[in-house]
């Protein structure tokens, strides 16, 4: 399992790099560059061309890439363009407040999923097994940019019961995740976080799980007198190692894709980060949140695959 | 076992009384929240970037430049009104040079004193790059303020001279964009201004306090601001990047903020409903389009005059719910410089008929527009709007929308080199400087600066060099007047609205005089319990 652990973090290399030059390639074809955001429409063209200078922005395209791989490679992200910050702590920063209410809501997601999606499966047709469904539809439907919105009008605004945005009155700084004057600040995101993946998993949970209900050794086991939890509890075990893919793929998702959620909080996580980034095409923090964003992408991955094969044996990682 | 259980408690007692002082401290404290519109914290060292509205929050409140704005009135233009400088004089013998008195008594919220030393140390910061503290940012963001400035020299003390590479009537202007920061601050930590950034000095009303990185950014009262009467009426200030209007909105009505820069429109009436203070002033801020005229539909001046007479304006400032008027002109009217320009009303069949006569119909063109931006207002129901009333009168408008930054670019190329027959791309004419000359001279077309259509009119460009070179301002003023109705008279642009620079406040706040600007002055505002 080991050999298979490093092997696939050997291949993530070139995956990055792959990615970088993606990214590094989408945003020279994209009109735009990050000086131009920075200066006033009155600032003389030889002072925009000294600043493009001192960033290495006048280099070829090539050469400006390899100077920032080599940079990297020595460990050092760079400068962010928009702010002149290093951006290895901007982006570490960033990930911190991102990873952490991705991790909770998708184990929110993952646990209420599986509750509902059995409960479904076992009461197929019936009001119940209709309203999960329901639920379900209306997650995978509902844009989460309007619902992060409906929650601040209805939880912020009218009952005054939730902060409507930001990280509490110091900041990411003196955050505490445990104080609930603190955590108030990221209840809205992590239910607007939470509710797609809830969907997802709880369609394909119920899914799964009413497929393991009809095969034969659940009659056999039926036949055996097990008593209806027993069986239950075995039809889970069973879709385990499908449900455990799942919830890597949907906290891959929450990391990458938590950009319209974190504007409309103004929660300071990677998803706000790089939409600043693209706004004002600030190459060294794109290229730095992408490199952490597909780092921990393929790191989720290949722990998820590991873990399949715990709680799964017959998948063997060789 | 129990000693140690009793002691845990007795800590955690202290620690409970120790964190309700704190909280006492902070409660008896008066702050200020301000939700800005931008996406991140302005540079705070001395050189905001974010357009005016970095200048408005990171800029004028930690730092002074030679001379100010005058934000203390909301019934006329602001005007630059000594600063750091008491007064200034250009030679009577050699218009090419100025005399500076610095303010005395004046030091940096570090300590360092303020005087011609720290002044020339500043000068050298954006335009000497072999000085130690040259900064190319720095450079690049106050470059526009000392353009015109060809060196400085020390007399004593208190006393510069500048000397301008051409008559420049309006250096004040210029210089009023200039900030001035702790020469003893930078020194001391080696030039580097990252570090600097940590404990950045100027010599404002604001203190810095605190940053959090892109998040906030914390200042506090500077109870010694050499200016007594603006010495700020609350103890801290706390700026929050909030570029989402309905967050805006939210977080004012949820007690998060208590002064919410452009609310959006249709949040308005709902703001207004739940109490909160709505102002609006006008402000040299105009909506509209950049026309490219030295070819294309837009270089004849009938196309021209066709597509202003084609706007239904007050269409447009009832859909902006009011925070808006009706713009015929590049200035805002309590400008010195606004004159008698002709008014093009709204007459759909004149403009037809212009159109008509040019032989222009349907009369395509190709508008480049922004799907947001600073200034840029509601820039996608405004321009379908602007689209729809040029295309009723014979106009066939496409409308290529692109990101922000896109059409900043756009701007920077110049309209002959985009493709674009025009651009929607709001403009600041806070003085004679932005507003008239650079927009309308011919030596400022782009890429030089501001003049992205490439008009060129020799009688404006006879006017221009002889209001830069006329030091009386009376005479400047009629100077820029005719030049300013010259301009005018040929529709250059086409003009839509402008901006009523909305802003809602908590009922706690009083004090706030909204001045014709685009700076704002934060120290009068008191935040009531």
């Amino acid at each position: 399992m080991w050999m298979y652990a490093l092997r696939r973090l050997i291949l993530t290399i070139p995956i990055l790099l792959g990615v970088t030059i993606i990214c590094f390639a989408l945003v020279q074809i994209a009109p735009g560059d990050p000086i131009t955001s920075l200066v006033r429409p009155d600032t003389p063209p030889e002072q925009i061309a000294m600043l493009r200078a001192y960033y290495g922005l006048d280099q070829p395209v090539v050469v400006q890439y390899f100077m920032w791989l080599w940079r990297v490679l020595q460990g050092n992200f760079g400068t962010s363009i928009a702010n002149n910050a290093p951006v290895a702590a901007e982006v570490m920063r960033a990930f911190a407040n991102t990873i952490v209410i991705a991790l909770i809501s998708v184990v929110l997601a993952f646990i209420v999923s599986l509750i509902l999606g059995t409960i479904a499966a076992l009461r197929q047709g019936g009001i119940v097994d209709r309203l999960v469904t329901a639920l379900a539809v209306f997650g995978i439907s509902v844009p989460t940019f309007w619902l992060a919105v409906v929650l601040v009008i209805f939880f912020a605004v009218n009952l005054n019961w939730l902060p409507a945005t930001g990280m509490g009155s110091g900041g990411s700084d003196t955050f505490n995740y445990f104080d609930w004057n603190d955590f108030k600040f990221a209840v809205m995101p992590i239910i607007a976080l939470a509710l797609p993946p809830l969907a997802i998993m709880t369609r394909t949970t119920r899914a799964s799980i009413s497929e393991i209900l009809n095969q034969d050794f659940i009659q056999t086991l039926r036949a055996k007198g097990l008593s209806e939890f027993a069986i239950i509890t075995h039809a889970i075990r069973n879709i385990m190692p499908s449900a455990v893919a799942m919830l890597g793929l949907q906290l891959g998702y929450l990391i990458g894709g938590s950009v319209l959620v974190e504007t409309v909080f103004t929660w300071p996580g990677t998803g706000a980060l790089l939409n600043k980034a693209i706004l004002t095409r600030d190459i060294p923090l794109l290229q730095g949140t992408i490199l952490v964003l597909a780092g921990a992408f393929v790191l989720i991955n290949l722990v998820v695959d590991l873990a399949q094969s715990l709680v799964d044996p017959r998948i063997k990682r060789t | 076992m129990k000693s140690l259980k009793l002691r845990g408690v007795l800590a955690a007692a202290a620690l409970a009384l120790t964190a309700g002082a704190a909280s006492s401290v902070f409660a008896q404290e008066s702050v200020l929240r301000v939700a800005m519109t931008a996406a991140d914290i302005p540079d705070w060292t001395g050189a905001p970037d974010q357009g005016y509205e970095g200048m408005r929050f990171a800029g004028y409140t930690m730092y002074d430049a030679l001379g100010l704005w005058d934000l203390s009135s909301s019934d006329k233009a602001a005007d630059v009104v000594p600063g750091l400088a008491t007064s200034w004089e250009v030679d009577p013998t050699n218009n090419l040079l100025w005399t500076y008195h610095l303010r005395e008594g004046v030091k940096f919220h570090d300590g360092c004193p303020w005087n011609a030393d720290s002044a020339i140390w500043n000068f050298a910061r954006v335009m000497d790059t072999s000085a130690p503290q040259f900064n190319a940012r720095h450079a690049t963001q106050q470059g526009s303020g000392v353009v015109n400035v060809a060196s400085v020299e020390k007399v004593d003390d208190l006393t510069i001279k500048i000397t301008t590479k051409v008559p420049a009537s309006l250096l004040p202007y210029d210089l009023a964009m200039f900030l001035m920061i702790s020469n003893c601050g930078v020194e001391a930590v080696g030039n580097d201004y990252a570090k600097f950034g940590e404990k950045p000095a100027g010599t404002g009303p604001y203190k810095f306090d605190r940053l959090v990185p892109r998040e906030r950014l914390e200042l506090v009262k500077n109870a010694e601001y050499w200016n007594p009467d603006r010495v700020p009426k609350q103890d801290r200030v706390i700026l929050l990047p909030m570029p989402e209007a309905s967050t805006r909105a939210a977080a004012l009505m949820s007690g998060q903020v208590d002064f919410v820069e452009a609310p959006s429109p249709d949040t308005i009436p709902v703001l207004e409903g739940a109490g909160m203070q709505i102002i609006t002033v006008p402000y040299p801020h105009n909506w509209n389009y950049l026309l490219k005229v030295d070819s294309g539909p837009f270089s004849d001046v009938r196309v021209r005059k066709a597509a202003n007479m084609a706007i239904n304006r007050q269409d447009m400032v009832d859909m902006l719910q009011g925070v808006a008027t009706a713009g015929y002109n590049t200035l805002i009217e309590s400008q010195a410089w606004y004159g008698t320009p002709p008014v093009y009303e709204y007459d759909e069949a004149g403009a037809r008929a212009l159109l008509e006569e040019a032989g222009c119909m349907p009369c395509k063109v190709k508008i480049g527009i922004s799907t947001s931006g600073s200034g840029q207002m509601q820039p996608l129901p405004m321009n379908e709007l602007v689209k729809e009333q040029l295309d009723a009168a014979g106009f066939e408008v496409e409308l290529v929308p692109m990101d922000w930054n896109a059409l900043i670019g756009v701007f920077f190329q110049g309209a002959t080199a985009s493709g674009f027959d025009g651009i929607n791309f709001s403009m600041a004419p806070i003085d004679a400087s932005q507003g008239i000359i650079k927009k309308w001279m011919t030596e400022y077309a782009a890429p030089a600066c501001c003049n992205w259509g490439t008009y060129s009119n020799p009688k404006v460009d006879e006017l221009g060099a002889a209001a830069l070179a006329e030091f009386d301002q009376a005479k400047r003023d009629a100077l820029l007047t005719e030049m300013n109705n010259t301009v005018m008279a040929d529709a250059p642009e086409l003009f839509i609205v402008h901006d009523l620079n909305p802003r809602a406040l908590s009922p706690k706040l009083t004090g706030f005089v909204q001045a014709q600007s685009w700076f704002q002055d934060l120290t009068p505002i008191v935040v009531n319990p």
